[in-house]
């Protein structure tokens, strides 16, 4: 069967001499369809080594202990780029290449293209001997009625959208072409030959599909420079200022000004957090009142799959847990801390830690406390536990310490731990380190006169997750189309249909051929009908085989 | 053992003992049609040679169906004692391969029916979708398989596809129930998704595709090996590996590539499978990145599994180039294909038991 070869941009002629043939040499080399195929494969193998070895970006801590373990080839694989596959220059190289590759492809194809649509169909060829599926019809109709017949079965449509997705025709009435010219008594013999063309939208929906691929990765690249997201927590009862210093952390791409971000509050009014009674977490809601500048406050519902939608980003409720009350009076009897302090859950019951750093004291060294909080506290004889998420019996253990919190070194310090080192636990008066259990609504003397902890409220705290990517909505679009094309360049059939039938004969025989790809199982099923039109017969039910 | 469980693992084992006598059935048909191209060829070349019997005037139909009818008008009509011999053996052959066709249809047919009833009441007994871990996925992947190649075969007749497709199911069957066999268990609350059904549904459907697509493949390159000139190999050491590779595929152990269509058909056949595997690839990766942004908050980050459906996404892409190349179409595009159904056996393989990554809830 002949085969239509698309590859119109192999290389056609050597180069000539000079720079200006030399570029254009290699532009055809780049935007040649071999060099595509070879970058694809590189792309991919050069892909691999990403999932063989620890990356940077996925796997920081991982990727530092691969280094250390291997002390010859891990900083080598470093220096090379392995550690950061998708950030590295050879990766990016094969990539940009390819897209270049891919533009230089597109646009000549895309103007071909339109002047295709635009031309007249294709005359019939001169002669059908190369062709295959071919075949030929007798019929007692004359020539203009066959080829009528054929035509009408082919049923092309009319406007752009039937030359896309049907047939077009195309009718001449000529010489004829293969056979001897004129009878034998001098007369001219004549034909009438007709094309049926069908595929312009499998090239069209190559085409979306490549340039969709463009737009895919000019969105990724806009999303990357234009994409901001934190990560803030609000317990019960605060309201949270929208803006880069007020996150635990921000991140943001080089396109993002932190200063653009609009500074809306968000109160939480209230956590439900609902667990069966086994445990098992069952439902999260926040509770907020959203107050954006210039609007009116207006009260929302965040789950964990409903994100609140707020300055084009999207807040998420990413997690949740206890932020207990405290009140710290100092020896000296001046309240020197009071709040909530955020305790982060360590279980499926809620068994948080957290710490409360007091650096100002009225007189003597700071005050440090580690605690452990139990939302419903049983005693087992191994000790004291948590059985449940529900704050069914809340007790809290500390162990106190005093000395330097380290607070003043400039380092910025983790928020729930506290740095031992210039630290010293105080002590019971057994000599060990005191350890107390403080329940909600109790206050507790420290010895040695360090002061008093009363435990006064057990509010939640909402962990939200702000995100921000412009591109999202442009990438999708992209994508979409892109599939959309390739469905279309892969499923639409491309292929011609001929038929020729001599005029001014007794009976006509109609001569058909037909050019298609390969894997079109159903161009002899469309040759075989329109054949079989001309002369009334039924065609062959088989249509598949092949 | 409960009963759905219990129930599940002995239909997948009845499937999979069904599909391995399916495959056999199915390969002593291909290897009688063979033998019966064979004699048929013998035969018409001994009726040309002794009589002027014009064969097959109109289209001369290709498929073994038609070859073993075409062998006895001729060797008829040509009387002549040695073909009377060949039609003969040949009538027996074709009564073999009759009876072999229909006992490789029967126990594929029951065979796909009991993998049904297996990969229901796995999803049953899990109460969610069999598929999310690798045990689950194989199962599925190789029911696709085989009713994308029942649903074919109604169309046009791929029974010499039968082996291969009912052999891939036996093995994937197989080292389902034997080495990656897990109790099933609730799902993670990142798997609790309406995109994991639709992506993995979809991955597991072209995957299955993908899989016939590559036993046309294989088939493709094995005719083609077998039909064409060796090349004369003068390195020393690939002489070592090619020389019986040529004799092997060249032998007698390979004569049923004769009953299998040209290389040419089964291109095609590969093309359009793969094609279909193609766009629902694209359509999966889709998917998976749309769930990553729901459930991880970012839409792709090069996870392993991700590297790999991109390396599966790309592998396919350049088999679709390569086809309309010069110089890559046939042969190279075809092992451009090959390659990429070997990495989606990587991809669910060795990324999910070695690679961690997010996904590494396939294992558990
Ligand atoms: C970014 C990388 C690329 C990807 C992922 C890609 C993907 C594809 C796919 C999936 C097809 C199959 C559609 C079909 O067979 O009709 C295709 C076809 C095609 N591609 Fe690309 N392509 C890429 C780059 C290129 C480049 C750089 C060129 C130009 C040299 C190119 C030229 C073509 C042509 C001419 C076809 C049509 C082949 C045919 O009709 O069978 N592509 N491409």
């Amino acid at each position: 069967m002949a085969r239509v070869k698309i590859d119109n941009y192999a290389v056609a002629d050597a180069p000539r001499l000079g720079v200006r043939g030399w570029l254009r040499w290699i532009w055809r080399q780049v935007t040649s369809m071999r060099i595509a195929l070879i970058l694809l494969l590189l792309l991919a193998l050069a892909a691999i080594p990403g999932s063989v070895l620890p990356q940077w970006p996925q796997q920081p801590g991982e990727t530092k202990a691969f280094i250390d373990n291997n002390a010859v080839i891990g900083p080598v694989l470093d220096k090379l780029g392995f550690l950061d596959v998708f950030g590295s220059a050879w990766f990016t190289a094969i990539y940009v290449l390819l897209f270049a590759s891919l533009i230089g492809c597109i646009v000549p194809r895309a103007i071909a293209h339109y002047k295709a649509m635009r031309a007249p169909v294709p005359a019939v060829p001169s002669s059908f001997a190369r062709y295959e599926p071919s075949g030929r019809e007798e019929t007692d109709v004359d020539a203009a009625t066959a080829i009528e017949r054929a035509r009408k079965e082919l049923r092309p449509r009319a406007g752009w959208l039937g030359a896309l997705t049907g047939y077009r025709i195309r009718v001449d009435e000529r010489v004829v072409r293969d056979g001897a010219a004129t009878t034998s008594d001098g007369k001219e013999r004549r034909e009438l030959a007709m094309t049926a063309d069908m595929g312009h939208i499998r090239e069209l929906g190559n085409l979306i599909f490549h340039i969709s691929l463009v737009f895919v990765l000019i969105a990724v690249g806009a999303g990357t420079l234009l994409t901001y997201r934190g990560q803030a927590i609000i317990v019960e009862g605060r309201t949270f200022t929208n803006a880069a210093v007020a996150y635990d952390t921000f991140s943001h791409g080089s396109g993002f000004d932190p200063a653009d971000l609009q500074p809306f509050t968000v109160k939480l009014d209230g956590l439900d957090a609902v667990f069966e009674d086994n445990g098992r977490p069952k439902e999260f809601t926040a509770h907020v009142t959203l107050q954006e500048p210039g609007k009116d406050a207006t009260q929302k519902d965040v789950q964990v799959n409903r994100p609140l939608q707020v300055d084009g980003a999207k807040m998420y409720l990413q997690g949740n847990g206890y932020a207990p009350v405290f009140t710290y009076t100092d020896g000296d009897g001046n309240v020197a801390f009071q709040g909530p302090v955020v305790f982060l859950p360590q279980d499926q019951v809620y068994t948080s830690t957290g710490v409360v750093k007091v650096p100002d004291v009225t007189s003597g060294e700071q005050i440090g406390l580690k605690g452990t909080l139990l939302p419903t506290e049983v005693t087992k004889p191994g000790g004291s536990v948590s059985i449940h998420p529900d704050p069914g019996n809340p007790v809290i253990y500390f162990t106190a310490y005093t000395g330097d919190l380290g607070l003043d070194d400039g380092v910025p310090q983790n928020a729930y731990q506290l740095d031992e080192s210039q630290l010293s636990p105080v002590r019971g008066d057994d000599g060990q380190p005191f350890v107390f259990g403080i329940t909600l609504g109790d206050t507790v003397t420290l010895p040695d006169g360090l002061g008093t902890i009363s435990f006064d409220a057990l509010p939640r705290f909402a962990a939200m997750d702000l995100r921000a990517d412009p591109s999202l909505p442009w990438l999708l679009a992209a994508s979409i189309s892109m599939l959309v094309g390739l469905a279309i360049s892969l499923f639409a059939t491309r292929r011609r249909i001929w038929l020729v039938a001599p005029m001014d004969t007794p009976t006509t025989v109609v001569e058909a051929a037909a050019l298609a790809p390969s894997h079109d199982g159903g161009v002899e099923a469309a040759l075989d009908r329109a054949l079989a039109a001309t002369s009334g017969r039924v065609p062959d039910a088989d249509e598949e085989d092949e | 053992m409960n009963d759905l469980q219990q129930l599940s693992a002995m239909a997948l084992w009845g499937a999979c003992v069904l599909y391995a006598i399916a495959m056999v059935a199915y390969a002593i048909r291909l290897s009688r049609v063979a033998e019966l191209k064979g004699a048929a060829a013998a035969a018409s070349k001994g009726a040309e040679s002794q009589a002027t019997v014009s064969v097959g005037t109109s289209h001369t139909k290709e498929g073994a169906a038609s070859a073993v009818a075409d062998a006895q008008p001729t060797g008829g009509k040509a009387g002549a004692s040695k073909p009377k011999a060949t039609t003969a053996s040949a009538a027996i052959g074709d009564q073999k391969a009759t009876k072999a066709l229909g006992i490789a249809r029967a126990a594929t047919l029951v065979g796909a029916v009991l993998h049904t009833v297996g990969v229901t009441a796995r999803g049953i007994e899990a109460e969610h979708v069999p598929w999310s871990t690798m045990y689950e996925y194989t199962i599925s992947g190789s029911l696709v398989a085989v009713v994308v190649f029942l649903l074919v075969q109604r169309k046009r007749d791929i029974t010499y596809m039968g082996a291969g497709v009912t052999g891939l199911a036996t093995i994937a069957l197989g080292l389902g129930l034997t080495v990656l066999y897990q109790d099933a268990t609730g799902l993670q609350p990142a798997l609790q998704s309406f995109w994991l059904v639709i992506h993995v549904s979809i991955a597991t459907i072209a995957t299955g595709i993908f899989g016939v697509g590559f036993i046309a493949t294989a088939l493709q390159l094995m005719r083609d090996y077998r039909d064409s000139e060796p090349k004369v190999v003068s390195n020393r050491f690939l002489k070592v590996f090619h020389d019986p590779g040529v004799r092997v595929i060249k032998g007698k152990t390979f004569r049923f590539l004769e009953a299998v269509p040209t290389p040419k058909k089964l291109e095609a056949l590969a093309f359009r499978l793969n094609a279909v595997g193609f766009v629902l690839w694209t359509f999966t990766v889709m998917a998976g990145a749309i769930w990553a942004e729901h459930a991880w908050g970012r839409y792709w980050g090069w996870d392993p599994k991700e590297i790999w459906s991109f390396v599966i996404w790309v592998i396919y892409a350049a088999y679709l180039h390569a086809r309309t190349t010069q110089g890559w179409a046939g042969r190279r595009s075809a092992w451009v294909s090959i390659v990429g159904f070997a990495a989606i056996i990587m991809n669910f393989t060795v990324v999910n038991l070695v690679f961690q990554g997010l996904h590494s809830y396939a294992k558990a």
